[in-house]
C-alpha cells in the first residue's frame, strides 16, 4: 500500500545483532522526500550497518524499514528500487564505463539500445562522455567516483545511498564533489541517504543530520541545529570544535539557566528540558563565540590569563587559562585582527561569551 | 648497503643455481638433443635428423601411439572441462555461501588428495570400481581423471575468487541483477583467468598421469603414458624420445598459457 506522501525512508524500531553483539539498538527515524539526509558518526556506530539494511544486505533482526510506505524487509537487494554508490565504488572491471552505467537499466529489462543511450546522457551529466568507452581501471579516482555515482542514479531510483563514496579522494576534490553532490541531489529530486564519519562534510551537504554512536541515534536535526544546539556530550564533542565546561545550575528561572563553574566564576544560559536545578552537567560553548577583551564587559564575564595562540589560517585560536584550572579555547577570524586588540601570552584578559551561545548538555 | 644483503652476493651462490638448474633440466636436454639423433641408438650421435619424429607418425608403432595419443587428449579433455566446473562451483559455495558449519572441512576434503600418494588414490580407485562392478575401459580412465582433476582446478580457481571482493557481486544485485545474473555478469568474467588457469592445469595433469591411470585402464586401452611406459619395457628407442619431446612442448605451452592468463589481472 503506497502512500504519496508517505516518508521515502521510514525505519521504525529497527535492531541489528549479530550473534551477541548488537551493531544497531532499536532506531527509528523518518526520511522524507527529496532530503539530502546524512547518517554521522565514528567508525562502529552502526551507520553502514543502517545503510545496508536499507539496501538490503543485511537483514534486520527486529522491526521493519519503509519505503515510501511499503515495506522492504521481504525484497531480495534486486528488488529494491534504491541503489548504492559503494565506498570503493565496485564499478565492474571488465566492463567499460558506459557498460557499467548501463548495467542497471539492461537488468530492469530495458533494451540495450535504451540502456546505451541512459547511460550516455548520465556520463554527460557528469562530464565523462568522452570516457565511455574506457575500463575504470583507466579513470582517476575521482572519474572513478562520478562513474558510480552516474551508474547509481541512471535507473533513477527512489533512494539514493551513499556510503562514504568521498573518503578516498583528495580534500580539494572532496570539497568540489560535496558541492557537486547537493546540486546533483538538488535537481534530481532523488532522496540522497549519505554516510560519513567526516563533520564537515555532513554539515555542508545535509538537509538533516543522524548523528550515530554505539548503535544509537545520538541526535537528529539540522546541520545548524546539531552544531548549535547539541544535546549530549558526544554530539558537542563531534561536531565541530567545542569547550565543555563542567557546572553546576543553581537557579532556572524564566527560562535561563544559572550556573557557577570552579574558580568562583558564573555564567547563564538557556535551560534545556532534563536537566534541573542542583545538577552537575556539561556546558558546551564553540570557541567562535567567545570574545576577548582587556576590561571585563558585563557581570558574566570571566577573568584570566593568555597562554598561548595557535595560528589556523583563517582564525586564530586563542588559549585562556581561568582561576580553577579550567582552560578556554577562543577564536577569532583572522580577518578581524586590525580592529581587535592582540593579547601577548601572560596577558590578562576578560573571556565573554555571547549572549545564548551556552549549551547544557544532557548527561 | 642494501647490496649486502643481496642474495645474487652470497657465496656460491651462482655454482648452487647451476648444479638446481643442471639436476632438473640436464636429463630432459638429454631427451631433447637425442631426439634428433640420426642414430637408432640412443647413446651414439650421428647427427641431426627427423626420423624418429616421423618414426612417431609413420613407423610400426604409430597406429599404436596414434590412438594413445587420441585417448589422452580426448580424457584430458573432457577430465579438465568436468573438472573445472565442480571445481568453480565448489569455490563458489565455499568462498561465496556464507559462514556454514563445514566450511573448513570442504576446503580440506577439496585439497587433501594433492597430499595423498598417487599409488594410494589408484589402488583406491582399482578397488571402488571392482567394488561397484564396473569393467574396466576408456570410461574408467576419465572419471578416476575427473576425480584427481578437481584439487588442481580448484587451486588456481579459489585464488581467483579469493581476490574478488564480494562487492561487485553486491553492486550488480543493487542494480537489479539477479543472483544468478549477478554470477554469471559479474563474478564468472572476473574469475576467467582463474578458471582457464584451473583448466588448463587439470589438462595437463591428466594428460601426464601414468600410475592412476595404468591401474584403471582397461585392456587394450592406452594413454599416452602408458603406452610409453609399455614400449619401453622392450627397450628405449629414439622414438620415444621424439614422442616425449613433443609431449613436453606441449605441457610448456599449456603452463606457459596458463601462467599469462592466471597473471592477468582484470580487477585493474
Amino acid at each position: 500500500m503506497s502512500d504519496e506522501r508517505a516518508a521515502a525512508i521510514d525505519v521504525r524500531d529497527a535492531v541489528k545483532r549479530y550473534g551477541d553483539f548488537t551493531a544497531l539498538k532499536r532506531i527509528s527515524l523518518s526520511i522524507a522526500d527529496n532530503e539530502f539526509f546524512t547518517l554521522l558518526g565514528p567508525s562502529g556506530c552502526g551507520k553502514t550497518t543502517l545503510l545496508r539494511m536499507i539496501a538490503g544486505f543485511e537483514d534486520v533482526t527486529e522491526g521493519a524499514i519503509f519505503l515510501f510506505g511499503d515495506e522492504i524487509e521481504t525484497l531480495p537487494p534486486h528488488k529494491r528500487p534504491v541503489n548504492t554508490v559503494f565506498q570503493n565504488y565496485a564499478l565492474f572491471p571488465h566492463m567499460t564505463v558506459q557498460e557499467n552505467v548501463g548495467f542497471g537499466l539492461e537488468m530492469l529489462g530495458r533494451s540495450r539500445a535504451e540502456a546505451r543511450a541512459r547511460a550516455g546522457e548520465m556520463l554527460e551529466m557528469v562530464q565523462l562522455s568522452q570516457f565511455a568507452a574506457r575500463k575504470p581501471a583507466q579513470l582517476s579516482g575521482g572519474q572513478q567516483q562520478r562513474v558510480a555515482l552516474a551508474r547509481a542514479l541512471a535507473p533513477q531510483p527512489k533512494v539514493l545511498l551513499l556510503d562514504e563514496p568521498l573518503s578516498a579522494l583528495d580534500l580539494k576534490l572532496r570539497k568540489a564533489m560535496q558541492l557537486e553532490l547537493k546540486h546533483l541531489q538538488r535537481d534530481t529530486g532523488i532522496t540522497f541517504i549519505f554516510v560519513t564519519h567526516d563533520q564537515e562534510e555532513a554539515l555542508t551537504m545535509s538537509d538533516r543530520i543522524a548523528v550515530m554512536s554505539a548503535g544509537e541515534v545520538q541526535q537528529l536535526g539540522t546541520a545548524r541545529d546539531i552544531y548549535e544546539r547539541p544535546r549530549n556530550m558526544f554530539v558537542a564533542d563531534f561536531i565541530g570544535e567545542t569547550n565543555l565546561l563542567e557546572v553546576h545550575v543553581d537557579r532556572i528561572a524564566e527560562g535561563r539557566a544559572l550556573c557557577h563553574l570552579g574558580g568562583g566564576h558564573a555564567l547563564s544560559c538557556d535551560a534545556v528540558d532534563g536537566v534541573g536545578v542542583g545538577a552537575r552537567v556539561h556546558l558546551s560553548v564553540r570557541p567562535e563565540r567567545l570574545a576577548l577583551s582587556a576590561a571585563a564587559q558585563g557581570d558574566e564575564s570571566l577573568a584570566g590569563t593568555v597562554r598561548e595562540h595557535v595560528f589556523v589560517g583563517t582564525d586564530i585560536t586563542t588559549l585562556v587559562d581561568l582561576a580553577g584550572g579550567i582552560s578556554l579555547r577562543v577564536r577569532s577570524a583572522n580577518s578581524a585582527r586590525a580592529s581587535a586588540q592582540m593579547f601577548e601570552p601572560g596577558a590578562a584578559v576578560h573571556v565573554t561569551m555571547e549572549q545564548g551561545a551556552g549549551r547544557l548538555l544532557v548527561d | 648497503m642494501a647490496k649486502r644483503y643481496d642474495l645474487r652476493v652470497y657465496p656460491g651462490f651462482r655454482a648452487v643455481t647451476f648444479l638446481c638448474l643442471f639436476v632438473l633440466y640436464a636429463p630432459l636436454v638429454v631427451v631433447m638433443v637425442y631426439s634428433f639423433n640420426a642414430s637408432p641408438s640412443i647413446t651414439n650421435w650421428e647427427g641431426l635428423s627427423l626420423r624418429w619424429y616421423a618414426d612417431v607418425f609413420t613407423g610400426p608403432e604409430s597406429a599404436k601411439f596414434k590412438a594413445a595419443a587420441r585417448n589422452s587428449f580426448v580424457i584430458a579433455l573432457v577430465a579438465a572441462s568436468v573438472a573445472t566446473a565442480i571445481a568453480t562451483l565448489s569455490a563458489t559455495a565455499i568462498l561465496r555461501g556464507g559462514r556454514f558449519r563445514l566450511r573448513l572441512v570442504s576446503f580440506g576434503l577439496i585439497s587433501l588428495p594433492l597430499m595423498v600418494p598417487e599409488i594410494v588414490t589408484a589402488v583406491a580407485t582399482l578397488i571402488f570400481f571392482n567394488a561397484i562392478g564396473f569393467d574396466r575401459g576408456l570410461l574408467t580412465i576419465l572419471l578416476a581423471h575427473i576425480a584427481f582433476c578437481i584439487p588442481f582446478a580448484y587451486l588456481p580457481i579459489a585464488a581467483r575468487m579469493q581476490g574478488i571482493e564480494d562487492t561487485y557481486e553486491q553492486a550488480a544485485m543493487d542494480l537489479y541483477a539477479t543472483r544468478r545474473q549477478a554470477f554469471v555478469r559479474v563474478l564468472l568474467p572476473l574469475m576467467m583467468p582463474g578458471i582457464v588457469s584451473g583448466f588448463l592445469l587439470a589438462f595437463i595433469v591428466s594428460l601426464d598421469d601414468f600410475i592412476i591411470t595404468n591401474f584403471v585402464k582397461g585392456a587394450g586401452v592406452e594413454t599416452l603414458p602408458t603406452a610409453i611406459f609399455g614400449s619401453v619395457k622392450q627397450g628405449i628407442r629414439p622414438n620415444i624420445m621424439a614422442i616425449s619431446t613433443m609431449l613436453l612442448a606441449v605441457s610448456v605451452v599449456m603452463v606457459t598459457l596458463s601462467w599469462l592468463i592466471s597473471r592477468r589481472d582484470t580487477t585493474r
